[in-house]
């Protein structure tokens, strides 16, 4: 099963965005469980696309203004739901942030 | 001609499916999920086996096993739906493996097998109460699937409209089956905080049946008995786990009072007012036997707690003889063990009845000044009935009224508007 791990926090996550993932990363790399992710810059540099009536509008700005804005996401792929819990529990952003487990549509 | 004997016998037949759907449903459907790997077509399977017996049971008799009879009748039906939805030959050689696992065929209920079915209704109970549903969505699954309850009946209990209950299912099966929830026994290191999930759903199961009033839907009081033969199956598949044995003796230690618990009128009766007498003495005597023997494990926890806490008030023959400061001190564990303001609420009124009334009321006030049960009705009637004892009737009318203000049903109301009388008659 695969599933993106989307890691939302508020302003004070920000502070975190230069302390890497404590070992997670590499833990994760071992087991083969990581298909791609990365760390995002921060939603005031978003540009936001649609395309209505063939034409391309521009947004400055992340798709919603909320108080908790995605930071950074991960793919995985691993057994089932419990695996992926596990995994995202075990990311430090879990500790300050949340991380939101979706599952992707079967290729 | 059909004799006597013979209708007798249907009528045995059709007691016999009675009998074996509120015996063996949750067995079976747990069975071809994990065959199948497809709930909706599980429940639909398992059906169409009860259909089945209803039709050939009373003309060629009551299988001697009947739940093997009725899984080996399922995962055929299951079978031939696959075969004809012709899904691939994978998933039918699996289905197909079921026979060398569990020997006996429809008719075929000979002595040449034990009739062993896995027991796979413990995984049908983790899935199902897995933290990542919700736990309405929990609730509605265990009924549905290990109870069989119609879609109808589970709205019925939980007062919804059963369009919103059939969506809600749908959903939460969609999600099992698309975020991979794993059909499984957790593994040890995860237990601990599964099992808990487990039995609170059992639990509000049981509350929602016995808090049901004198009047409501009959579907609503069934909920306890369901619940009560759930938290069964659980302790004969996991019984090592004394907080299920005790989860088990508190519903049938409460249970026990469920005669005596409203009047002729549906009013509800007090604890210290019931007719001792209409207890059920069955209840109390198995769940005191399996309380003791869970304590006995030296591993106490909430449930176990709650149930040493019922068996006081059930070993008191009169109201008056009940040992107030045993528990008074046994919600002293449980505030430990699992805090909550109702619990500190409660304890509060042991405190009251063992060291009276003046002890009591500066542990409601603290409670009050916190705010954390702001909106419970119970919070000021405790308090009222406090102040009432210790003579202070207009301070207790008025604590009364507020209690009246936020009591949700009928009988408490009516109890509140009692007590409010005698209180202001006195002064």
């Amino acid at each position: 099963m695969k599933y993106m791990l989307l890691i939302a926090g508020d302003e004070s996550a920000a502070e975190h965005a230069e302390d890497g993932c404590g070992g997670w990363s590499e833990e994760m790399t071992a087991r083969g469980v990581i298909r791609g992710g990365g760390g995002l810059r921060p939603p005031a540099e978003a540009t936001t696309v649609r395309v209505r009536d063939d034409q391309v509008l521009l947004t400055d700005g992340p798709f919603a203004e909320s108080k908790e804005q995605i930071g950074g996401f991960c793919l995985i792929e691993c057994a089932d739901l419990d695996e992926a819990i596990e995994i995202a529990a075990k990311h430090p952003a879990a500790g300050y942030g949340t991380i939101e487990i979706r599952p992707l549509w079967p290729q | 001609m059909t004799g006597a004997h013979e209708v007798h016998e249907m009528h045995g037949a059709h007691e016999a499916v009675d009998r074996a759907f509120r015996d063996e449903w949750g067995q079976v459907v747990a069975t071809l999920i994990g065959v199948t790997g497809d709930w909706d077509l599980a429940e639909e399977c398992a059906q169409d086996a009860f259909a089945q017996a209803l039709q050939t049971w009373p003309r060629d008799g009551v299988p001697e096993r009947p739940g093997a009879w009725l899984t080996t009748a399922a995962r055929n039906r299951a079978t031939d739906r696959l075969r004809r939805a012709a899904v691939g030959a994978a998933k039918l050689r699996e289905v197909a493996a079921m026979e060398r696992v569990q020997a006996g065929e429809p008719g075929n209920d000979g002595p040449d097998h034990d009739g062993t079915v896995p027991d796979d209704r413990l995984r049908l109970m983790f899935t199902c109460c897995h933290p990542a549903l919700a736990l309405e969505a929990q609730v509605a699954l265990t009924l549905r699937t290990l109870a069989g309850l119609t879609t109808a009946e589970i709205a019925r209990a939980f007062l919804v409209g059963e369009h919103t209950m059939s969506k809600r299912l749908t959903r939460a099966k969609q999600k099992i089956r698309h975020a991979a929830i794993p059909y499984r026994v957790p593994p040890a290191h995860l237990l601990p905080e599964r099992t808990p999930a487990v039995l609170a759903v059992l639990y509000l199961l049981f509350n929602e049946g016995y808090s049901a009033s004198a009047g409501a839907d009959p579907v609503r009081a069934e909920l306890s008995g369901e619940a009560i033969r759930l938290a069964r199956v659980l302790t004969r598949l996991m019984p090592d786990e004394p907080e299920a044995v005790g989860l088990l003796a508190l519903m049938l230690l409460h249970d026990a009072r469920r005669s005596a618990r409203f009047d002729a009128a549906g009013d509800l009766v007090l604890l210290e007012d019931q007719d001792r007498t209409r207890w059920d003495a069955g209840e109390i005597g198995e769940g005191t036997a399996l309380l003791d023997a869970a304590l006995r494990r030296g591993s106490p926890g909430p449930y176990q707690v709650q149930a040493a806490i019922a068996a006081c008030h059930a070993a008191a023959t009169r109201a008056g003889d009940t040992d107030w400061a045993q528990i008074a001190a046994l919600y002293g564990e449980l505030v430990r063990l699992a805090p909550s303001p109702v619990v500190e609420l409660n304890r509060a009124v042991a405190v009251g009845m063992a060291d009276g009334p003046a002890a009591a009321l500066p542990l409601v006030e603290a409670l009050d000044a916190s705010g954390r049960l702001a909106g419970y009705h119970l919070l000021p009637a405790v308090r009222a009935d406090l102040l009432r004892r210790l003579g202070r009737a207009a301070d207790a009318a008025a604590a009364y009224r507020d209690a009246l203000a936020l009591a949700p049903t009928g009988a408490e109301h009516r109890y509140l508007r009692r007590r409010l009388a005698e209180v202001t008659e006195e002064s």
